[in-house]
């Protein structure tokens, strides 16, 4: 149950970079719901910067990987894109995503970022990201057994 | 018009960009030098589920990509929590306390949890990794949460909730 964790070297990189990825949302002022809240009520564009300037990095790492890299070093994995399939899903869940993004001001990886520079009353939203991705999942479940249990009686 | 375009700037971003964008950097650097060296495109949301399979028996919490990635998603998280410690004790202007009311906090973070697992990713999956990727899906999926997102905001904002 173990095969991701390719030794020392494999933590240790994840560590950094979530070090890196946590220490960057500070900067960005992201762990800050009211920062977020303020973009998204258009008093203050620095939103665009943060996720502009985070997306051109990884695209540009993404695309050189993809096209001079061979496998990464510490897992033998290909480099690929982050492609994944469209369905109506991607829509509602972004539905979904949004008005809680929009009631809250805060998103998962902001969220954690927000529990390291103090702010605990974070801890009710990623109680309730547990607490929503629990029910999905449970309701996921249930339809996936009443299928089979329909198709069964047929 | 040199008057002109200061003042904009300053309208739109009344705090400068600088921050943002260094912090955007980071963000990308950190997802970047995890995928050099792994390959893999780590996004923030999938820990929810990942986490799951340690409490739950549920299949769709138990799938092999959760189990075999639920530990380095810990220390992921923990590093995210950590990095940003780090920013405040030392750039940082020290701790700091949101006063967004509580019952937001409830409410979003349930359907952003609802949310992110059925739309198969987040600001990080699919706002960064998946924009990076050059994903039509993410793309779909981004636009789509951004503008739910300035409506539901604006709306409680007219309705006299703040913060």
């Amino acid at each position: 149950m173990s095969d991701e964790e390719r030794g020392l070297g494999f933590v240790l990189l994840v560590v950094v970079g979530g070090l890196i990825f946590g220490f960057g949302l500070g900067v960005s002022n992201m762990a800050r719901p009211e920062v977020v809240l303020d973009f998204l009520q258009f008093d203050d564009f620095g939103l665009v910067f943060v996720m502009g300037g985070a997306a051109v990095v990884t695209g540009v790492v993404f695309a050189l990987a993809e096209t001079f890299g061979n496998r990464a070093p510490l897992t033998g994995r290909d480099y690929g894109r982050r492609l994944k399939s469209f369905d109506k899903n991607v829509v509602v869940g972004g539905v979904i995503f949004g008005a809680g993004w929009g009631i809250s001001g805060i998103c998962p990886g902001a969220a954690y970022a927000s529990l390291g520079v103090g702010n605990y009353p974070i801890l009710v939203a990623i109680g309730g990201m547990f607490v929503g991705a629990y029910l999905q999942g449970l309701w996921r479940a249930r339809r996936a057994d009443h299928a089979a249990r329909s198709t069964s009686a047929d | 018009m040199t008057g002109l375009t200061p003042l904009f700037a300053e309208s739109l971003f009344p705090n400068g960009i600088t921050h943002y964008a260094l912090g955007g950097l980071l963000i990308g650097l950190g997802t970047a030098i995890i995928y050099l060296g792994t390959g893999i495109i780590a996004g923030a949301s999938t820990f929810l589920e990942s986490t799951l399979s340690y409490v739950s028996d549920l299949p769709r919490f138990n799938k092999v990509k959760y189990v075999t990635s639920r530990n380095w998603r810990v220390v992921f998280t923990l590093s995210i929590v950590a990095g940003a410690a780090l920013y405040t004790v030392t750039l940082g202007d020290g701790w700091w306390v949101s006063s967004v009311q509580p019952w937001r906090f409830a409410v979003g973070g349930v359907l952003v949890g609802i949310g992110t697992r059925i739309g198969k990713g987040c600001t990080s999956g699919h706002g960064v990794c998946g924009v990076g990727s050059r994903s039509r899906t993410s793309f779909v999926n981004v636009a789509t949460f951004m503008l739910v997102a300035i409506g539901v905001a604006q709306l409680l904002s007219a309705l006299g909730v703040s913060p």
